[in-house]
């Protein structure tokens, strides 16, 4: 009979090296976030693969793969490659984004409560959607550009009025909460004035909706994200260093300041492309790297995890809003807020109990 | 842990720490100057309008009541209105002042406990599915809202072993306020009808009546009167967990006072006036800036000083665009929130 044995000593994370290019790049590769990374995207191509079989038109697995393929009739190709497949990849795509503009910001405010919210950048957002949409009756691209407008320059006044000899974490909240205060004030004052119908399209839009999304306002926003995720890679390691501290940030050779401008910018411009292309979705940016860092187990916030968790959260709440209430649906960002709730509170009785 | 540390690495020189008036004489001198303000802001209001009253006809409409048209604007609109701001500003000043110290975080409002949420999702049952309309009797909506909300949210809070932290606390009302926030903004989505009534329902004391006032009293007398007794055992609290039970304060008993007290004020404010912002995060910053961490004086000056504000934003509404109103609840962030900023701009945000 063989005793369970237990090592006496803890070896610490389970950790791969890859070295590519002879050693000149080389990438640490912790396997229990790597196996969570995977899982999860699994998870995601299921729900996109269920959320191109459902709607009006059903179709099965076999012809939705058949379609992606380029293999099936004229009509399933239609409704699965030409309707559905642009928003599930949209999901995907601005869910990840999402997820790391919340990690950045959660790393650099070193509060879990952190997110783009927190610079004032989704009030600024709606305020600029709301100026185009009630003021000018613009459409789809009118829109995305006054939101980017509006959420840029709040973000940029917040920064500004944040900033005393650098931007401290703490005087960077207190001054986004009160211009963010200031604008929802405004918001409320607009839809206050607008007509009921336009009130309503901005309140849809105010929320966050994937509705009507083709291949058109897919490719643009894709290609962005994924210039964005190529600065990412270069930023992720002094995001790493800036969590230590300015101090230990600084001995370890990155200029905390400008580094920390740096990962906000690139925070904002995650979410300012999302924000464009579909509104501003709330709390996946919250909630996605909080649950991709329990599932991981990771001692902090990380960008890949969240990326991968906050394309999942936004693929299945996208899914439930066009199903939960069919034929009305839901703009995805009501969706979010309600799961995302449910799971934090979820989160807080498990800890509790486990205690 | 967080408190903790803050103790111990930066702990603030004595004068620092106290607040801009060093010694009681000095608080009760800015007490007696913001009390003048107060008795001043409360004669504008009643005389300030889309019609404006002269001061000597002001003190003739409430002493000296003759059925002129001046006269009954004072008593039928402007004196009612001015008195439901009055409440709503104690309550809601009141009720920051409590859950910031409660919670020691001074980013806390009311609201994070889920009064508002919980107010407005009733409030959106209530037109949607059960077809009220008159404001009068979503009152009872509105305010069983935000009971319900914050027995869950101190039932979440407290799950499992030990008591409810402040830090779950907050969590908790996130979650709840959450939760409750886009179901209730979905509900509305689907049904026009719903979203209008919503939309219109804005922090607002422009349709006061006295039945609608004397229905909350008992409920915000209750509310102010805990709220003075809990002013005690929170300068316990404020020293620390293990401290304040040595010193003899019940922790539990304290945290369910204040949390009654925040839902019985926070809650009738928002069933009278709809969700205001701002009073109750701000004012109690204001008073801490002057008299440093004693809750007693931090709650004197909080009762003087939140009905201003919100008087202030009051006749800056019915001024700003004449002769139309802007709500107060749009006003409130236009003249606290730069103040606020300010505050943060300082070399030291007002500790807890």
């Amino acid at each position: 009979m063989t005793i369970a044995h237990t090592p006496a000593v803890d070896f610490g994370r389970a950790v791969r090296i890859v070295r590519i290019a002879g050693g000149r790049v080389a990438e640490r590769i912790d396997l229990r976030t790597a196996a969570v990374c995977l899982i999860v995207l699994a998870f995601t191509a299921v729900v996109a693969v269920w959320t191109l079989m459902t709607g009006d038109f059903p179709v099965t697995p076999g012809e939705v793969l058949q379609a992606l393929f380029g293999e099936a009739s004229r009509r399933v190709e239609m409704v699965v490659v030409e309707w559905r497949l642009p928003r599930v990849l949209l999901a995907v795509v601005l869910g990840a984004a999402l997820g790391m503009s919340g990690a950045i910001f959660q790393s650099v405010t070193r509060n879990p409560l952190g997110s783009p919210d927190v610079i004032g950048f989704e009030a600024g957002a709606y305020t600029g959607a709301l100026c185009v949409i009630i003021l000018w009756h613009g459409g789809y691209y009118e829109v995305a550009t006054g939101a980017l407008a509006g959420g840029i320059l709040t973000a940029v006044v917040v920064y500004f009025l944040a900033y005393r000899q650098g931007v401290q974490g703490f005087r960077l909240i207190v001054v986004g909460i009160g211009v963010g205060a200031m604008l929802t004030a405004l918001n409320t004052y607009l839809m206050l004035k607008a007509q009921l119908q336009v009130a309503m399209t901005a309140a849809i839009w105010g929320a966050g909706t994937l509705n009507g999304v083709g291949f058109d306002k897919l490719v643009p926003a894709s290609i962005a994200i994924a210039g964005l995720m190529l600065v990412a890679v270069f930023l992720a390691r002094p995001m790493r260093q800036l969590e230590m501290g300015d101090d230990a940030a600084g001995a370890l050779g990155i200029r905390p300041e400008r580094a920390r401008l740096a990962l906000i910018f690139l925070g904002i411009g995650f979410t300012a492309t999302a924000t464009a292309a579909a509104g501003p979705i709330s709390f996946v940016a919250l909630a996605a790297p909080q649950i991709a860092r329990r599932l991981a187990r990771s001692p902090g916030v990380a960008l890949v995890p969240s990326a991968c968790l906050g394309a999942l959260l936004l693929a299945v709440a996208d899914l439930a809003g066009q199903r939960t209430f069919a034929p009305t649906q839901l703009p995805v960002g009501v969706v979010t807020v309600s799961i995302g709730g449910l799971y934090f509170a979820w989160l807080l009785i498990r800890e509790a109990r486990r205690k | 842990m967080a408190a903790v540390a803050d103790m111990a690495t930066d702990r603030p020189a004595e004068g620092e720490r106290g607040g801009l008036a060093h010694s009681n004489a000095t608080r009760g001198f800015w007490l007696l100057v913001a009390i003048g303000a107060f008795v001043a802001v409360v004669l504008l209001s009643i005389g300030v309008g889309s019609r404006n009253i002269p001061l000597a006809t002001v003190f003739d409409g409430l002493f000296h009541y003759a059925d002129t048209d001046e006269h009954a604007i004072i008593q039928g609109l402007r004196l009612p209105r001015t008195v439901l701001g009055i409440l709503c500003g104690i309550a809601l000043g009141l009720s920051g002042a409590l859950i910031q110290a409660l919670t020691r975080n001074p980013l806390a409002d009311p609201g994070i406990l889920g009064v508002n949420a919980g107010a407005t999702f009733f409030m959106v049952l209530g037109i949607g599915l059960f077809g009220f309309t008159t404001l009068s009797s979503l009152i009872w909506f509105a305010f069983a809202g935000a009971v319900v909300t914050t027995l869950v949210v101190y039932a979440i809070g407290s799950s499992g072993r030990g008591a409810a932290t402040p830090v779950r606390l907050t969590l908790a009302g996130v979650a709840i306020g959450a939760i409750l926030g886009g179901i209730g903004t979905g509900l509305t989505m689907i049904d026009p009808q719903t979203f209008n009534a919503m939309r219109h329902w804005v922090g607002s004391l422009a349709s006061p009546n006295y039945p609608d006032i004397v229905t909350i009293l008992p409920f915000w007398t209750v509310g102010v009167v805990l709220a003075i007794a809990a002013a005690r055992p929170l300068n316990a609290v404020a020293l620390g967990e293990d401290l304040a039970a040595a010193l003899g304060a019940s922790l539990v008993r304290t945290r369910v006072i204040v949390v009654v007290a925040v839902t019985l004020l926070a809650g009738s404010t928002a069933a009278i006036a709809g969700p205001i912002g701002f009073v109750g995060l701000m004012v109690p910053h204001v008073a801490r800036w002057i008299v440093g961490p004693d809750q007693r004086w931090i709650i004197a000056f909080t009762i003087v000083l939140a009905p201003i504000l919100l008087l202030v934003s009051d006749i800056v509404g019915r001024i700003a665009m004449r002769p139309g109103e802007l709500q107060v609840g749009i006003v409130t962030a236009f003249v606290g929130a730069p103040v606020l900023i300010l505050l943060a701009r300082r070399r030291k945000a007002s500790g807890l």
